[in-house]
């Protein structure tokens, strides 16, 4: 559903190349785990996939179910199904949690050719996932992520996701600043979202989320493309020796 | 009239011959005369204010304003008909009508006022010479230079004095509604005074509604707020499409006396709200804001002075434009702390979001502190609208206008939640409402105005 085939970006301000020919596809139902060094590229090849213009791609294609993706709006692309869970979660001050979430099925809903979806499935919707979720109606009250600990933006993000049932899920260390009772919480909630019809794409550091959250391929990203691919082994054979082998290849 | 060289400009050379006409048919005593004459004098040394008069610097009204347009007349029945018709926005208000500059009675809500409440007209006050009307007239040392207040008492044909009794919480807001009418385009100079009385409390609404005609209107409120008195003021110009408005806010405040006033602008070519305040008593406050909202080659300038005489004042300032297309805004803050008045404190706040190119924020804080034992701050900033909010938006399914009318609303909403904090409280639900409605009128505009989506930077 999704593929990616050498993907070639820099930054557009300064036009340092970042990704240099990065290839993968992910079909229906499947899990992708992304591990690599910091800095090699891992949330550019995820803001690249969400839409973000602060890269350009001067070469290769993304296609989502078979259609050219790079040349839509961040909101085109949500529509057609793609989210991406942000590594830093954006605080969006005077505008309530709950309101945003209407807003957005909303606008997803409009763009599709559906109509807008009624208050009380809406409420019976956002109370279902947010319980699964742990997270109580002071959080859905609350301005966006404003003044959220670093652990409750990744759940908010996640219960966006959950709400908006997107098709190709991308997550950006929704692990990182959790504790281990949220891990759980949040692996739970995509765990509760895995479905034959839908592909996750999850870029971690750690193991540990790939314990609860099993992949069924891991990737390793680093000069610029995929540079090794495996099973789940692939991340335990990582957290033993680390990504000095891949750090001398890209040398 | 001592003919001086100074009135030049053909609007300048209009409105001395306009005085000149109309001064002997103006309501008022042998003293408004007097203080007319006066007015029209000092208006006469420097003329239409312009760039190098400090206060006008960014809003050259010599340079603007081409012509002046003729004095408008009353209204006939039919337009008085037509308005008296019009539905209420906030309900239960008592409603009073200025129209053409003219008080009228006889369409304003005047039966059964609340006790302790008297609405008069101020034609009426000036043609009997009250003695405190003319003490408020006279006005503040802090506006004694302004030529635009100036040419405002010159010409002030009409108005709402409303006096409110010692001890009297009006409970229920009244609203003036100023309207101006005519299809051709005629000048307005009005004049309201609110006296309250000590411990009294009153919520005042004010609305300015015109055509598009290419009018000029100049209104002056005066204010005395007595000791342990209370006044919330909005003023609402949003449906105001006025070639030329200038609103002026004079207001003394007595000892543990409040004042809060708000104002949303977002309509008129060259508009300018403008503010002098005096804090005489001790322990009070003070609570301006306002929410400007502009695009196309809209000029307003928002211009105050505050000044602490008292003992232990605070005074709270904030406003925040939003500027789009070619448009500009101005921001100038004065705040004065006279010698005595220590324990003052003053925070001033400025912020601006451009949303073009082309648009343009002047923005110019100033504290003039005499007294040694004061907090007084203030912080203006300017910038664009922020990408990464705007991507997180998008990337959740809001096109892009959507996600910058979410972030505009929410950036002048931390001035619109000041509304109904004070005696406008029961009235809160409603204005807010009417606030919403004209921020979103405002928005869907510039929505229209956007190309569809937007250039997509960098894509391949
Ligand atoms: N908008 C930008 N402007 C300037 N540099 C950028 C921008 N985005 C990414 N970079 C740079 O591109 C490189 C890749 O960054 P990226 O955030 O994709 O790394 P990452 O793999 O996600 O790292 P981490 O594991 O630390 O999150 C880094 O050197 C980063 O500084
Ligand atoms: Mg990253």
């Amino acid at each position: 559903m999704l593929s990616i085939s050498n993907l070639h970006a820099r930054i557009a301000d300064e036009g340092r190349e970042i990704l240099k020919g990065l290839s993968l596809d992910v079909n229906p139902g499947e899990v992708h785990a992304i591990m690599g060094p910091n800095g090699a590229g891992k949330s550019t090849l995820a803001y690249i996939l969400a839409g973000k213009d602060d890269y350009e791609v001067t070469d290769g294609e993304v296609r989502l179910d078979g259609d050219d993706l790079l040349g839509l709006e961040p909101n085109e692309r949500a529509a057609r199904g793609l989210f991406l869970a942000f590594q830093y979660p954006v605080e969006i001050p005077g505008v309530a949690n709950m309101t945003f979430l209407k807003t957005a099925v909303n606008a997803q809903r409009k763009a599709r050719g559906e109509t807008e979806i009624s208050t009380p499935d809406f409420l019976r919707l956002v109370r279902e996932k947010a319980s699964l979720l742990k997270i109580g109606q002071e959080m859905l009250r609350r301005a966006v992520n404003v003044g959220f600990s670093g652990g409750e933006k990744k759940r908010n993000d996640i219960l966006q996701m959950a709400v908006l049932q997107p098709k190709i899920c991308i997550l950006d260390e929704s692990d990182s600043g959790l504790d281990i009772d949220a891990l759980r919480i949040v692996a739970d909630g995509v765990n509760a979202l895995r479905s034959p019809e839908r592909a996750f794409i999850i870029i971690t550091h750690y193991q540990r989320l790939l314990d609860y959250i099993k992949p069924d391929f891991v990737h390793v990203l680093s000069g610029g493309r995929i540079a090794r691919s495996g099973g789940p082994e692939l991340a335990l054979e990582l957290e033993a020796k680390g990504y000095a082998d891949f750090n001398e290849a890209a040398a | 009239m001592t003919s001086h060289s100074v009135l030049k400009t053909s609007a300048e050379i209009s409105l001395s011959r306009q005085f000149g006409e109309a001064v002997g048919d103006l309501p008022g005593s042998v003293a408004v005369r007097d203080l007319r004459e006066a007015a029209f004098a000092q208006f006469a040394r420097i003329g239409l204010p312009h760039r190098r008069i400090e206060a006008w610097k960014y809003t050259d009204l010599k340079a603007r304003v081409a012509e002046a347009a003729p004095l408008a007349h009353r209204a006939g029945a039919t337009a008085l008909a037509e308005i008296a018709a019009r539905p209420r926005d906030v309900d239960g208000a008592i409603r009073l009508y200025v129209v053409d500059g003219h008080f009228h009675p006889e369409i304003s809500d005047l039966a059964g006022l609340p006790d302790g409440l008297s609405v008069t007209s101020l034609a009426a006050g000036l043609d009997a010479g009250r003695a405190d009307v003319l003490a408020i007239l006279a006005g503040l040392d802090i506006a004694k230079e302004d030529a635009a207040l100036a040419l405002n008492t010159a010409f002030m044909r009409d108005g709402v004095v409303l006096d409110v009794a010692d001890g009297a919480e009006i409970s229920t807001p009244v609203e003036i509604v100023h309207v101006v009418t005519p299809s051709h385009a005629v000048s307005v100079h009005s004049r309201g005074i609110v006296i309250l009385g000590s411990g009294s409390k009153l919520g005042l609404i004010e609305r300015f509604v015109a055509g598009d005609a290419g009018h000029q209107r100049s209104d002056v409120l005066q204010v005395v707020v007595g000791d342990g008195a209370e006044l919330e003021h909005v003023a609402v110009k949003s449906d105001d499409p006025a070639a030329l408005a200038i609103s002026t806010l004079t207001a003394s405040i007595g000892s543990n006396a409040r004042l809060a006033s708000f104002g949303l602008a977002s309509s008129g070519d060259l508009s300018r709200r403008q503010f002098f305040i005096r804090f005489d008593g001790d322990h009070s406050t003070l609570d301006l804001s306002g929410a400007v909202l502009l695009k196309d080659r809209m000029h307003a300038d928002t211009t105050l002075i505050v000044e602490h005489v008292g003992l232990a004042c605070e005074s709270r300032e904030l406003y925040r434009h939003v500027i789009d297309g070619e448009a500009s805004g101005v921001f100038q803050g004065k705040v004065i702390v006279r010698p005595g008045a220590q324990k003052t404190d003053g925070r001033m706040a400025s912020n601006a979001l451009l949303l073009s190119g082309e648009a343009e924020m002047a923005n110019k804080p100033e504290l003039e502190i005499f007294a040694d034992d004061v907090a007084c701050g203030h912080g203006a900033t300017c910038g664009a609208i922020d990408e990464m909010p705007v991507f997180y938006l998008m990337s959740r399914g809001l096109p892009r206008p959507e996600a910058e009318a979410l972030l505009i609303r929410s950036f002048v909403g931390e001035v619109v939640d000041r509304v109904g904090n004070g005696v406008l409280a029961a009235a809160e639900q409603s204005l807010r409402e009417g606030l919403d409605a004209a921020i979103d009128v405002w928005l869907a505009g510039r929505a229209l105005a956007l190309p569809h989506g937007s250039p997509a930077k960098g894509k391949a």
